[in-house]
């Protein structure tokens, strides 16, 4: 498996030939609460970096989920769908949200390593 | 945020919050815990064994003297002339309009009336119910006070521990009691649809009975935000949300608060608003809504009908952890009203699909 990147947005990124795995972090998932729902992208649908592309919800409120990088839907997990409460707890892991087909592959090396994602949440 | 934050005020029950791990956020002007363990784990307790709120925030006050019961039946439009000593009744501070300026509970103690208010309300409460009052009846604060809520359906057992005498009180029930050791006001009632009590205690003397109840071990500390799930599953509204001084009693549902006798008297501000939304109806109503699927729909949702056409609004909208699906309570116009309507949430710019149904969607369990 090759090393995470994150966004300051405390979305995970991982690289896997040619597509990237996307899910939040473990930071984002003790924020946000006990997660009751969560809304994914068509497979197929391109989007910008940035752009909002999936919704989870906790008991107390709504949040956006970005797109890290521009590229197109491959795959996305149905089994959070059905199990929200996935994302409390395997994050990192198991739970993780879409699968993007990267229009360049190098926007990943654009976001931040572990260090820096990890010194940016203490900082906060 | 940081000009904001220096001006929250603390609960005293602060340190104690901080150390049980909770989550504090600004709310009504305080410093609040929204949760401790997480909202589903304290929204379970409440349902299944107890939980402890501390709802310090909230206004305690006491209006003494003879003639209290009319004074403030001049400012609300509940029958507290007619409130028997040791019990307690829900009413509403209306304005001339008949809207709503507060919702609270009095209690009558005997020698005089309890008055339990909204946080985000207090000051402008306390000085319009100042400003109306006769000479010989005074309003006293009582800012001294924390106010805990025991809830669910272990509060009984646990508080007769401390309170054997709580034990036998009735439901909206009101009593000066020691809860080990310490004096205290207590009545039976609530924010959840559980049995349980609300606890005013002298602010110094807080945290040990606080400490004492969570020594239990049925007892989890729970913060707003299960607080929030549980009164919206019990299709209680929250002041500010589902009613304010744009709602009238009318249009909320809370006819109810009305007494019978006010309704052939007709003297309580707004009176003349009220009497005819009640003989000619109006234009919208509060109604409790079930959403489609999972996807909670939140407060400030467009309501529509068949054809997209706009017939009202989410007021109160969350997932609704017991029934394990999403909840809200919003008003919609009168012909969309009856239980079982099919109607339209628009969320995130989709419509999704929901029916009105009856309140509580979880039954009140009330000790009666």
């Amino acid at each position: 498996m090759a090393e995470k990147r994150f966004t300051k947005e405390h979305e995970w990124v991982e690289r896997d030939g040619d597509v990237v795995t996307v899910g939040i972090t473990d930071y984002a998932q003790t924020s946000l609460g006990d997660i009751v729902f969560v809304e994914l992208p068509e497979v197929g649908r391109e989007v910008a970096a940035g752009e909002s592309i999936a919704v989870v919800e906790s008991v107390k409120a709504a949040s956006d989920i970005y797109a890290p990088i521009a590229g197109k839907v491959v795959e996305v997990n149905g089994r959070i769908v059905d199990d929200p409460a996935l994302v409390n707890s395997d994050p990192m892991g198991e739970a993780w949200f879409f699968r993007l087909e990267p229009t360049q592959m190098g926007d990943v090396q654009g976001l931040m390593d572990e260090i820096a994602y990890t010194a940016m949440v203490e900082s906060l | 945020m940081a000009d904001t934050d220096e001006k929250l005020k603390t609960v005293p029950l602060d340190a104690l919050h901080r150390s049980l791990g909770a989550r504090m956020v600004p709310f009504a002007g305080y410093e609040m815990p929204v949760q401790y363990a997480g909202i589903l784990a304290e929204h379970t307790a409440c349902r299944t064994q107890a939980a402890l709120f501390d709802v310090s925030h909230m206004g305690q006050g006491s209006l003494i003297g003879e003639g209290a019961a009319a004074a403030l039946e001049r400012l609300v439009p509940g029958d507290i002339a007619g409130l028997k000593p040791s019990r307690q009744r829900y009413t509403l501070l209306t304005n001339a309009q008949g809207g709503i300026l507060d919702d609270l509970m009095v209690a009558n103690m005997g020698d005089r009336l309890f008055l339990v208010v909204n946080a985000a309300c207090k000051d402008q409460d306390f000085a319009h119910i100042a400003a109306n009052l006769p000479a010989g009846v005074t309003l006293a604060r009582h800012d001294d006070r924390a106010l805990l809520a025991l809830q669910g359906p272990a509060a009984a057992s646990v508080l007769a521990r401390f309170a054997p005498d709580a034990a036998a009180m009735p439901f909206m029930g009101v009593a000066t009691l020691a809860v080990a050791g310490i004096p205290c006001l207590i009545s039976r009632s609530g924010y959840t649809g559980e049995d349980g009590y609300e606890i005013s205690v002298p602010a110094d003397r807080a945290e040990e009975l606080a400490k004492k109840l969570l020594a239990e071990p049925e007892v989890a500390p729970a913060g707003l935000g299960a607080r929030d799930s549980l009164r919206l599953e019990a299709g209680l509204c929250l002041y500010g949300s589902d009613i304010d001084t744009t709602t009238t009693p009318v249009e909320a549902g809370l006819v109810w608060t009305i007494g019978k006798r006010r309704r052939t008297e007709w003297n309580f501000p707004g009176a003349d608003v009220v009497r005819d939304q009640l003989e000619n109806g109006t234009k919208r109503l509060r109604v409790g809504l079930r959403p489609d699927g999972r996807a909670p729909a939140r407060a400030h949702t467009d309501i529509t009908d068949a054809s997209g056409a706009i017939i009202g609004t989410v007021t109160s909208g969350t997932f609704g952890p017991t029934l394990g699906a999403p909840v809200a309570m919003g008003y919609v116009a009168r012909a969309h009203a009856a239980d079982g309507t099919a109607v339209s949430l628009t969320v995130r710019g989709k419509p999704l699909p929901a029916r009105v149904a009856p309140m509580p969607f979880v039954p009140h369990r009330y000790v009666r």
